[in-house]
């Protein structure tokens, strides 16, 4: 119950932020329109529905590092994980209580890339529902990020790294808005050893119904939200012991 | 009966020793305030008795459970009021009680009994649905004591309750903090001479992670042969005490 009672919170501060609301859930769904308006006039294979509809949906979880990295800076600042530090509540508490609630928003906002994608022309087959379950793991990849953050930076550096620098990386080295072998090269060998192209292309494999083809995409996502969840688990609790 | 009793309490950072061989007993009901210029060592000591940073030896016992051994028992009697109002802005003043009641694991019958005296003690009625990040500073600061004060803690640490408050609201809070003496045990840590004269049962001084003296304001002001507080505390730290 405790856990719950923190994680009710965290969700009630994100969801109350209308730029929260905005650059979660509208933006993709903005740049979902604004593409496939472009889609429309000059023919891109990139941004055919079926492509570009699990790529945004996968860079729009960038801003689920901004919301968790956000909260969880703005609670060190403010000194309120201070006396939440001197509560019953544990470092499980903690750390679960700040993951959780972001995975529905995460998901939440994959179902409405996937509602505008079916509006544009996305056939409704079952693979839908597959790809919207695959963002579970990828959503814990980026809220895992967030916790990082969240943990070492001030809320003024968090808006920088996770809103600029972090959202600019996972678009570049994602293949969303181009095709990775056009640059090729050095460019494209660190695209690949990041998660983030890995998660867009077990997306697209899923959504066209290859699950052959989400491996070894699938393992890169989950090997590296292993990583990042434990680091983050471990400077969390390093900051909380630092008090 | 002992509240707190500590021993040997010691904290060094690297090269800095935050706080030196604090040895203290303060009594169940007392309101203590600890004073001292920054850095003598008051926010390391509060945060090593509300086990928010362990202490590098010595301990600290809170109702004779010991910081360094049994932090789970001690924190289940204790609740802090942060410097910095340490509320959740963006939770209305009900929420924000309801999430420490939550975390408490309150019963929900027990929950709106506690907030209904709460609210009314702190005269926070009137912006009970009002959200926390809009309240005035007076009012961020008592739903900070409310939000300490709903878990029924047996020993209460305020951190400079009163910093940056205009002359009303300040009043006003004094009002709440002596109607906590004798039913909790308080201890304040504040930069306002008066305030600590005014409220306090005793006063300790530090400096330099040190405690110069321990008594009455009274007895302060004999020992330093002066007839004002701040001039006894000046002359204290400075070294100057006759």
């Amino acid at each position: 119950m405790k856990i719950l009672t923190f994680a009710s919170r965290n969700t009630k501060e994100i969801l109350r932020d209308p730029i929260n609301l905005f650059f979660g859930l509208g933006f993709p769904l903005v740049l979902i329109l604004l593409l496939s308006a472009i889609q429309a006039n000059i023919p891109v294979e990139l941004f055919e529905i079926a492509h570009l509809t699990p790529g945004v949906t996968v860079f729009g979880l960038s801003f689920m590092t901004l919301f968790s990295a956000v909260i969880i800076s703005k609670d060190r600042s403010s000194s309120f994980l201070e006396r939440l530090y001197t509560t019953p509540l544990t470092p499980l508490d903690f750390i679960l209580g700040y993951t959780l609630p972001i995975i529905p928003i995460a998901v939440a906002q994959s179902i409405i890339c996937y509602i505008a994608g079916v509006i544009l022309g996305l056939p409704i087959t079952v693979n839908i529902l597959y790809a919207v379950l695959a963002i579970v793991p990828v959503s814990v990849l980026f809220i895992g990020l967030g916790l990082l953050f969240g943990s070492i930076l001030s809320d003024k550096q968090v808006g920088g790294i996770c809103g600029a620098l972090l959202t600019n990386l996972s678009a570049w080295l994602s293949g969303v808005w181009f095709d990775l072998d056009l640059v090729g090269g050095a460019f494209k060998k660190i695209a690949y050893a990041l998660p983030f192209v890995h998660a867009v292309d077990m997306e697209r494999a899923l959504l066209s119904g290859d699950f052959g083809g989400i491996f070894p995409h699938l393992w890169w996502v989950l090997g590296y939200a292993a990583v990042v969840l434990t680091l983050a688990v471990l400077l969390f609790l390093r900051q909380m012991k630092k008090g | 009966m002992v509240a707190i009793k500590i021993e040997n309490l010691t904290k060094r950072y690297r090269d800095t020793l935050a706080v030196d061989c604090l040895s203290l007993d303060i009594a169940e009901g007392e309101l203590f305030s600890l004073l001292g210029v920054n850095g003598a060592g008051k926010t390391t000591t509060i945060k090593m008795l509300s086990c928010l940073t362990q202490p590098t030896s010595g301990d600290a016992f809170l109702l004779g459970k010991s910081v360094v051994k049994e932090p789970a028992e001690v924190k289940k009697v204790i609740a802090v009021s942060p410097q910095e109002s340490a509320i959740a802005a963006g939770l209305t003043v009900q929420e924000n009680l309801e999430l420490i009641c939550g975390v408490h694991e309150f019963p929900k019958e027990k929950r709106q009994e506690k907030i209904g005296e709460l609210t009314a003690m702190l005269g926070l009625e009137s912006v009970i649905n009002k959200k926390a990040g809009k309240l005035s500073g007076g009012y961020k600061r008592r739903l900070s004591i409310a939000m300490a004060l709903i878990s029924e803690p047996k020993i209460l640490f305020l951190d400079e309750p009163t910093l940056g408050l205009d002359v009303l609201a300040r009043a006003d809070l004094w009002d709440i903090i002596r109607a906590l003496k004798g039913k909790v045990t308080v201890i304040l840590t504040t930069h306002y001479m008066e305030e600590a004269e005014a409220l306090s049962d005793r006063i300790g001084i530090m400096k330099d992670g040190k405690l110069l003296i321990c008594d009455t304001a009274e007895e302060i002001k004999k020992a330093a042969g002066e007839d004002s507080f701040e001039r006894a505390f000046i002359n204290i730290v400075r070294g100057d005490a006759r």
